[in-house]
């Protein structure tokens, strides 16, 4: 069996690629695809600890579960509004989107 | 090295390896298909996890909804596709060793913590219970209609937000 260290290093390591997205990437939809990919790995880790700590319970897949629709609503929005200032501005780099910058 | 071990290891490597892929890949469309493979090697690990629901989600929601969303948005913005210019900004270097101190103090305590190992196996009817707690008023009913609720709310936002203004 697997144990599951195995899988929360794994996790963590997604977890940290999706860290580094988020903070070198210049496209916006890169980033937001980073923001997945650190989902993800909250995710995997939330079934890890369900299957290894209390697989008679529903409260881990639960928990994941509700991880997914927030991350669909969140992926609907963030795009919405990517698309929006694309429209609006021509670019989707977030060095160019500075708005409120003083 | 048991079997189970070997799937395992090569389901990390697909996740992880298409993860980084993702993140540095130069055209967005192949960090796309990337992050799809990372998604499918996510759900294959759900599925080594005995959670089949989950993955078989997974693979219905990100893989099948987000990322074709995504793939409408990077259509959408093909200006930027056209004339993609560096992929990262200049703080790279610095977000690398941000991300790999955070893994490099993660890992040990992972690592390293003695946790509770259970023998329980996973009863046969978890996905009928995993249904049941969801309409069930003493657990999460309350939440999984806030759920719905809320993912309504950010459709309706996102059309709103994209809609041609006249």
């Amino acid at each position: 069996m697997v144990p599951l260290s195995w899988y929360l290093l794994v996790a963590a390591a997604l977890f940290c690629i999706g860290v580094y997205g988020v903070l070198a990437r210049r496209n916006a939809i890169a980033i937001l695809m980073a923001i997945e990919l650190m989902l993800n790995a909250v995710n995997l880790s939330l079934v890890a600890f369900w299957r290894y700590l209390h697989p008679t319970m529903t409260t881990g897949q639960v928990f994941a579960l509700f991880v997914l629709v927030v991350a669909a609503a969140e992926a609907a929005a963030g795009l919405a509004l990517i698309i929006s200032i694309y429209r609006n501005r021509e670019t989707v780099d977030v060095e160019n989107i500075d708005l409120l910058k003083g | 090295m048991t079997l189970i071990q070997a799937v395992f290891a090569l389901l990390a490597i697909l996740t992880l390896g298409a993860g980084l892929l993702t993140v540095l890949s130069r055209h967005l469309f192949h960090a796309v298909l990337y992050l799809i493979l990372s998604l499918v090697g996510v759900a294959g690990l759900f599925v080594l996890l005995e959670a089949e629901f989950l993955a078989g989600v997974q693979v219905l929601i990100y893989i099948g909804a987000i990322s074709i969303l995504i793939i409408f948005a990077v259509m959408l913005t093909r200006g930027m596709a056209r004339n993609p210019g560096p992929p990262l900004n200049n703080q790279s270097l610095a977000a690398a060793v941000i991300a790999g101190l955070f893994f490099v103090l993660l890992a040990p305590v992972i690592a390293g913590f003695p946790w509770p190992q259970t023998t329980q196996g996973v009863p046969a009817d978890a996905i009928e219970a995993l249904g049941r707690s969801l309409v069930d008023p003493n657990q999460f009913a309350l939440p999984f209609e806030l759920a719905s609720v809320m993912i309504l709310a950010a459709l309706i936002g996102a059309i709103f937000i994209a809609r041609e203004k006249r």
